[in-house]
């Protein structure tokens, strides 16, 4: 290695390769070959061609960015729809709960009306019936006073006089 | 688990550099060995002998081949990994050109990108181990400046004619300074190509010597010779982002100066 660097100082004058400009000629010449190849392929392939490819996602991007929109339209769109449905339904499920409320209480109120009127129907047959079976009682009662009055007088061996049993006892059942 | 890794790394560097260390540790440094220019074929070179440069350029050229060509060759909507890296180096530069030298740059954009291409490339194949840095080259570099010079200065004429001139006229300055000012311009100007080139050159070579000192370090410091191997190691990362800045820097200074070239106004 050393002997090499010997060999470049004593052959190139300086210990520094970049100084040797007898090799500066071989460089320029590959330089210049090396640029105008990468030239070449840059511009005849490689650019181009990354040129279109982006120019190209460009446009898939401008697209889908462009049905995103219509598809974020639609979305709104339908949600409105589906929110407008929803206030209907609320609307006509409240107005036929009203009806039938209505309804219900109209019904109710008739039952309750023609009960009422049963019940007091109910209410004045029952008292004429017990005011009937109570003037029934009073009669029997008297008869079987009467009766009794009269088997109470012949059993003691007296002669019971119908007339005067009766008054008797119409005399003490007014009291 | 990757502690334990690093340990037993550190155990073997430390092992080896007992068991291996050098019978004659001397200090035998040779950073710009790797510059020189030989013939891959016999000893002479003339000017189209295929040497190292040949090589390293060829394989530069293949590179660009495989990532722009090859790469893209599937012209996918949803790229792959090669493709992504294509379109990626193309709107960088697509973009670069279009912000820095104007709408009317991007009929040039050809040309800059052969030339972003050729030096990114060709820095990170020299960053491979034993390989040979073409852009380490004044020779190399100047060409690249003297083109993008030439051309800057041709495009100039022939778009403005000798409105060109107007580059060095500096007519937003009081009348008496504008002489000396234009001096300074005109050296400035001349001067751009030197910058331009040495600037890559100095840069590459710069870190790929520093990269061999440390290696001949390593080399003599025996069992030490972990220290100077870390040192590699980082050197070598920041080596990797100065191939990049460097093509970047190229690159975004070969606009510039279309700009000025294009709208010579100040």
């Amino acid at each position: 290695m050393a002997s090499n660097t010997q060999e470049a100082a004593h052959g190139g004058g300086s210990a520094m390769p970049q100084l040797d400009f007898s090799t500066f000629g071989n460089q320029i010449f590959w330089l210049v070959v090396a640029l105008v190849v990468i030239y070449l392929i840059l511009s005849r392939v490689a650019l181009p061609r990354i040129a279109a490819v982006l120019a190209e996602r460009q446009g898939t991007i401008t697209n889908d960015l462009a049905a995103a929109e219509d598809l974020k339209a639609k979305a709104v769109e339908a949600e409105n729809a589906y929110n407008k449905a929803l206030a209907d339904a609320r609307a006509e499920a409240q107005r036929i709960a009203a009806e039938t409320r209505t309804e219900i209480q109209a019904g109710l109120d008739e039952a309750i009306a023609k009960a009422d009127e049963q019940i007091a129907a109910k209410a004045a047959e029952s008292e004429k019936a017990i005011a009937e079976i109570k003037a029934g009682a009073l009669e029997s009662v008297k008869a079987v006073a009467t009766d009794t009055a009269e088997a109470l007088v012949s059993a003691l061996g007296g002669s019971a006089d119908k007339d005067a049993v009766a008054a008797a006892v119409a005399e003490r059942t007014k009291g | 688990m990757g502690k334990i890794f690093f340990f037993a790394a550190l155990a073997l560097v430390v092992v080896s550099g007992l068991i291996f260390a050098p019978a004659e540790a001397k200090l035998a440094i040779h950073p710009m060995d790797q510059f020189q220019v030989s013939a891959l074929f016999g000893d002479h070179i003339s000017w189209y002998t295929p040497t190292n440069v040949t090589l390293w350029m060829a394989l530069a050229v293949a590179a660009v081949f495989a990532l722009l060509v090859l790469g893209s060759s599937r012209r996918a909507i949803v790229p792959g990994r090669a493709q992504s890296v294509a379109e990626l180096a193309y709107g960088f530069i697509y973009k670069m050109v279009e912000d820095v030298a104007g709408k009317d740059g991007v009929k040039f954009f050809p040309y800059i990108m052969t030339l972003f291409m050729f030096i990114v490339m060709a820095n990170f194949l020299g960053l491979i181990p034993g390989s040979f840095t073409t852009t380490s080259h004044i020779a190399v570099t100047a060409v690249l400046a003297a083109l993008v010079f030439v051309t800057v200065t041709v495009v100039g004429f022939v778009k403005n004619g000798v409105g060109f001139l107007g580059l060095f006229w500096v007519s937003s300055a009081p009348l008496a300074l504008r002489p000396v000012l234009a001096i300074i311009e005109l050296i400035s100007y001349f001067v751009r190509p030197v910058s331009h080139s040495i600037r890559l050159a100095g840069n590459v070579m710069a870190g790929h010597a520093v990269l061999k000192v440390f290696a001949g370090f390593a080399a003599a410091l025996g069992m030490f010779s972990f220290l100077p191997i870390f040192a590699i190691t980082a050197v070598y990362a920041l080596e990797v982002l100065v191939a990049f800045i460097q093509a970047y820097v190229f690159t975004i200074l070969t606009c510039v100066y279309l700009k000025d070239a294009l709208h010579p106004s100040h």
